[in-house]
């Protein structure tokens, strides 16, 4: 691929560049891409060692969004709109959490780019500190399993109605564990002008404690088990999600992660647990999830 | 065209003249009427190949503009104060990225406690960004300036942020006969921005890569370089414009009845005009006083001020700022600029927070030192004697 | 004397110099009869070093060991199980 390099510093299995290079092939290169800081850009965006094969700008932590809204004013000021798709690629740290204000302003602007959270669950790049995506119940270092404590006791973010909120054209989750859905989603949002919000779930094997495959796998079980429903909002209205066949119970997920497997030891191990198959329940209803058997 | 206006609107009216391709905007007192100006002249029409944004904070604004600026545009903002310490972060790493971003600041005391008048704290904040800073004392060097700060900050041997530093309320709303630009001549000034590097699909560059420890210095050494390097473009174009217009503002610094003087006194912005008012009164009663104004404060002209200084016996800084747990900003920088010379410096902060500055005490201040009445030493003026209670 | 850019501005895929492929302890070996060409392997790979290629009308995924990390997830994808993850040799313990 001519649009993103092998020999970038990615963990193994990791899900960050299966999400990237989907979405750059289905830009065919035409794009810009800003990405804040994370893994992504730690991975991929040294000096003298670029991964990448498009116009790519890194500024900070927080601010991928304005800067995307920059380039894409320039474009427009300059008579290049017609030069490519402004894409930014950001972890949920700089989605949720520090970057959370610049995003809504830009949401708000309804700039032309298609805006991507690499949600890993967590700030991955600096060792696994729990951020406003990372779900009830994960063990981070900032909130870490001890005698008093269960792990992160609050859960996700809702991004998703965040982003329909603001009124912006098109809002999707999709995950590392279906590229074809990544693939198919990015497509569509090109369809729309104005802000688009794509949250891909990205598995870390590292912070999740999985090994190579075991990304993959997770990502896969998290949809199957309605923890990380896959659906499509076009101007607010639910248009498409993915359905479940068997859905399968939250346990299944959690115990092949280092980051839940406290839960089925700790004295409030299990109320998390419980508390975890009904947010899987509520998105499954609210979603319309499974699949109705005659 | 002469005409009377307010300092705001030369200064939108400038950057109009300068066909700017992305203006973001955040409202912050005494600058928000330069953007309310621009986005008038924005709705009318009159900005063509620009596009302007209301962002929803000065963080946002600096940020769309680094976007803008790496993807090839022509940049402007205004802001001050808080607003300008909120940009820092991204101000900061615009002057590492090597983008020439063109900013109004209108220079206004820090919180806390909250203060919307004018001092210089908020720009001595940021002069270790890396950002060119020059200061301006009325609204005719404003207006001038904004061709030249474009001209110099997009120069290839520069590509630095370029802040304008003028007098918030003081300048930006006061009323002053200005000779307004016409477009032909800005046309003739500033030609159109050409990139050495942007984001394109045709060339595609990583911009904003990290730099471990074996190559992270050179780079900051770099922007050393750049600095200075700066200083002859700066002069340069200082030189250009005075030409250009029959408006001379001089150097980095204007030296004023210096020479063979006793005593000097350095200033910056607005206040250089009250300073030079009583200087002249002081000279004609025969006393041998200088000024020098200083404008370029970064890159800070050490040889120009070595060189006026030099001979002067008593030197008074004059200035608007301090850098708490040592001495005002502006007295640092002379002194290091003087080191190893026999001047007896004096130090004044003054008008904090747009505390009146009387004809009265600049008098009282340039008579203690010429007297001897007063030691050398860092002092501030103009303040009630107080004590701190709990309330 | 070395040279550095302007606002540390990189040229685009220089990653491409550092080889990752010793990175895994195992590396994954292709069933080329069983391979449907699907490239499934190929959009997942996160290290890009996956290609289905045709030849003679016959299209299977060929591997690039100079960059792959020896993750697995190829393998665990796919849908006709013609891959294996073997162990490097290097990695192999002699048990007496």
């Amino acid at each position: 691929m001519k649009y993103f390099s092998a020999g970038h510093g990615a963990c193994p299995g990791c899900g960050l560049p299966i999400a990237v290079k989907n979405v750059l092939q289905v830009l065919d290169g035409k794009c810009f891409v800003v990405n804040s800081t994370g893994c992504l850009e730690i991975i991929s965006s040294q000096y003298g060692k670029s991964a990448w094969g498009v116009p790519y700008i890194h500024s900070l932590f927080e601010n991928a969004a304005p800067v995307a809204a920059g380039i894409e004013a320039a474009l427009k000021a300059l008579g290049r709109k017609d030069e490519g798709h402004v894409v930014v690629f950001a972890g949920d740290g700089a989605t949720a959490d520090i970057g959370f204000g610049c995003l809504s302003g830009v949401m708000d602007r309804n700039h032309d780019i298609i805006y991507i959270c690499l949600d890993n669950e967590a700030y991955q790049n600096t060792g696994h500190q729990q951020s406003g995506l990372t779900p009830l119940g994960e063990a981070t270092t900032t909130t870490p399993v001890g005698k008093m404590m269960p792990g992160k006791l609050k859960n996700k973010k809702d991004m998703v109605s965040i982003a329909v909120a603001h009124g912006i054209p098109y809002v999707a989750t999709s995950s590392s564990g279906f590229p074809a859905d990544i693939r198919r989603k990015v497509k569509r949002a090109l369809e729309f002008e104005g802000t688009k919000y794509i949250q891909i779930h990205s598995p870390c094997v590292t912070g999740w404690g999985v090994d190579g495959k075991g990304g993959v796998i997770a990502a896969k079980l998290a949809v199957e088990t309605g923890l990380y429903p896959l659906v499509e909002f076009e101007y607010g209205k639910l248009t498409r999600v993915r359905k479940i066949k068997d859905r399968k119970p939250v346990e299944e997920y959690l115990k092949m992660q280092r980051r839940f497997r406290h839960l089925f030891k700790h004295p409030m191990g299990k109320q998390i647990i419980e508390e975890l198959q009904r947010i899987a329940d509520e998105n499954t209803r609210r979603y319309g999830l499974d699949v109705k058997r005659k | 065209m002469m005409k009377v206006v307010r300092g705001f609107y030369s200064v939108a009216h400038a950057v109009k003249t300068c066909k700017p391709n992305v203006i973001s905007a955040y409202p912050i007192t005494p600058q928000t009427e330069i953007v309310e100006n621009l986005a008038a002249m924005y709705a009318n029409g009159e900005l063509e190949n620009c596009v302007y944004i209301t962002a929803e904070s000065e963080f946002s604004a600096a940020s769309i503009l680094v976007g803008a600026s790496a993807a090839g545009a022509r940049t402007f903002t205004a802001t001050c104060s808080q607003g300008l310490i909120l940009m820092s972060e991204v101000l900061i790493n615009a002057a590492g990225m090597r983008l020439p971003i063109v900013l109004v600041n209108t220079n206004r005391a820090l919180s806390a406690p909250l203060s919307i008048w004018n001092d210089h704290q908020d720009s001595m904040f940021m002069r270790d960004a890396g950002i060119i800073q020059v200061y301006v004392e009325n609204n005719q060097e404003a207006h001038d300036l904004i061709p030249q700060a474009y001209k110099i900050a997009e120069n290839s041997k520069v590509l630095l942020p370029f802040m304008v530093c003028m007098d918030g309320f003081k300048l930006t709303h006061a009323y002053e006969p200005v000779n307004l630009h016409t477009q032909e001549m800005i046309d003739e000034f500033l030609p159109p921005y050409e990139p050495v590097a942007k984001l394109s699909v045709e060339k595609p560059l990583t911009f904003g890569a990290y730099a471990p420890p074996h190559i992270y210095m050179e780079f900051r050494v770099a922007l050393q370089n750049a600095m200075e390097r700066a200083r002859k473009v700066i002069e340069d174009v200082f030189k250009e414009w005075a030409e250009f217009t029959k408006r001379d503002w001089s150097g980095h610094i204007a030296a004023e009845n210096v020479d063979g003087a006793e005593t000097a006194v350095v200033t910056m912005g607005s206040i250089t005009s009250l300073v030079r008012d009583v200087i002249e009164e002081l000279r004609k009663e025969g006393k041998k006083v200088g000024l020098i104004k200083l404008r370029t404060f970064r890159p800070f002209p050490n040889d120009e001020i070595k060189k006026a200084l030099e001979d002067v016996n008593k030197v008074i800084v004059i200035e608007r700022a301090v850098s708490f747990g040592n001495e005002g900003q502006v007295a640092i920088e002379i002194k290091n600029a003087l080191y190893g010379g026999n001047n007896e410096i004096y130090s004044f902060a003054v008008g904090l927070g747009g505390r009146d500055v009387p004809r009265e005490l600049i008098v009282k201040i340039i008579d203690n030192v010429m007297k001897g009445k007063v030691k050398q030493g860092f002092y501030f003026e103009g303040v009630h004697e107080f004590r701190e209670v709990i309330p | 004397m070395i040279e550095i850019t302007i606002g540390a501005i990189s040229k685009p895929m220089e990653a491409k110099k550092i080889k990752t492929g010793d990175w895994g302890t195992e590396y994954p070996v292709v069933d080329i009869e069983k391979c449907s060409g699907c490239k499934s392997c190929e959009m997942f790979c996160p290290d890009l070093c996956v290609e289905v290629v045709k030849e003679n009308r016959k299209k299977y995924a060929v591997f690039n060991y100079d960059y792959c990390k020896g993750c697995g997830v190829c393998a665990f994808v796919c849908p006709e199980d013609a891959i294996k993850m073997e162990m490097k040799e290097i990695y192999k313990l002699e048990v007496e």
